[in-house]
């Protein structure tokens, strides 16, 4: 499957979905580290891929949202944004409401 | 190695009239970019448009950089509430 299909696919099946540098238990780059702690403060359920893993997607997610750097957070298939507009929302509560609002 | 003033004028170049405060140690940097083109845009178009004006710079030079970017109007209430 080629590699824009694959993200496609993989933010449609996850209505949070977490691209990042490592594992959610074990981040590897201390801004995907922060983005873990942000979703999981926001108590969200989400879906992860590590791009260290996998060199085409850590290019290919690139190219497909036109957003340089890793994390990148996905909800509902749109980009959210990295670790620094999720600090923003988290901040400031929007975050939370989104995610919240995924379950009511 | 690139230097805080390096990415300072590398988006002021770009950006019409912004301005930009930028630290950092060559590696990871933090900026804050205002700018009346951000009117009407969403966070992450603001971002895009930041990304933008550092192209592939991006890529090799500068490891990580953190921003805020704030609207000239952003700015001055940000401004008055700290003081």
């Amino acid at each position: 499957m080629e590699i824009a299909e694959r993200i496609r696919k993989v933010i449609e099946e996850n209505s949070v979905m977490l691209f990042m540098k490592g594992t959610p238990d074990f981040p590897q780059c201390g801004f995907s580290g922060r983005a873990i702690q942000i979703l999981e403060a926001c108590g969200a359920k989400f879906g992860s891929a590590d791009v260290l893993m996998d060199p085409e997607l850590r290019e290919g997610i690139k190219t497909y949202s036109n957003w340089p750097t890793i994390p990148q957070l996905y909800i509902q298939g749109e980009l959210i944004g990295g670790s620094d507009i999720m600090t923003e929302m988290h901040q400031n509560g929007e975050l939370k409401e989104k995610i919240e609002a995924l379950n009511s | 190695m690139v230097k805080p003033e390096d990415i300072k004028k590398w988006i002021e170049q770009y950006l019409a009239q912004s301005e930009v405060k930028v630290s950092g140690d060559g590696r990871h940097f933090d900026a804050i970019i205002v700018c009346p083109a951000f009117y009407g845009k969403t966070r992450i178009q603001q971002h895009q448009m930041v990304y933008a004006a550092l192209g592939d710079k991006m890529k090799e030079e500068v490891h990580a950089l953190s921003m805020r970017t704030m609207t000239p109007e952003a700015w001055v209430k940000e401004e008055t509430e700290h003081k």
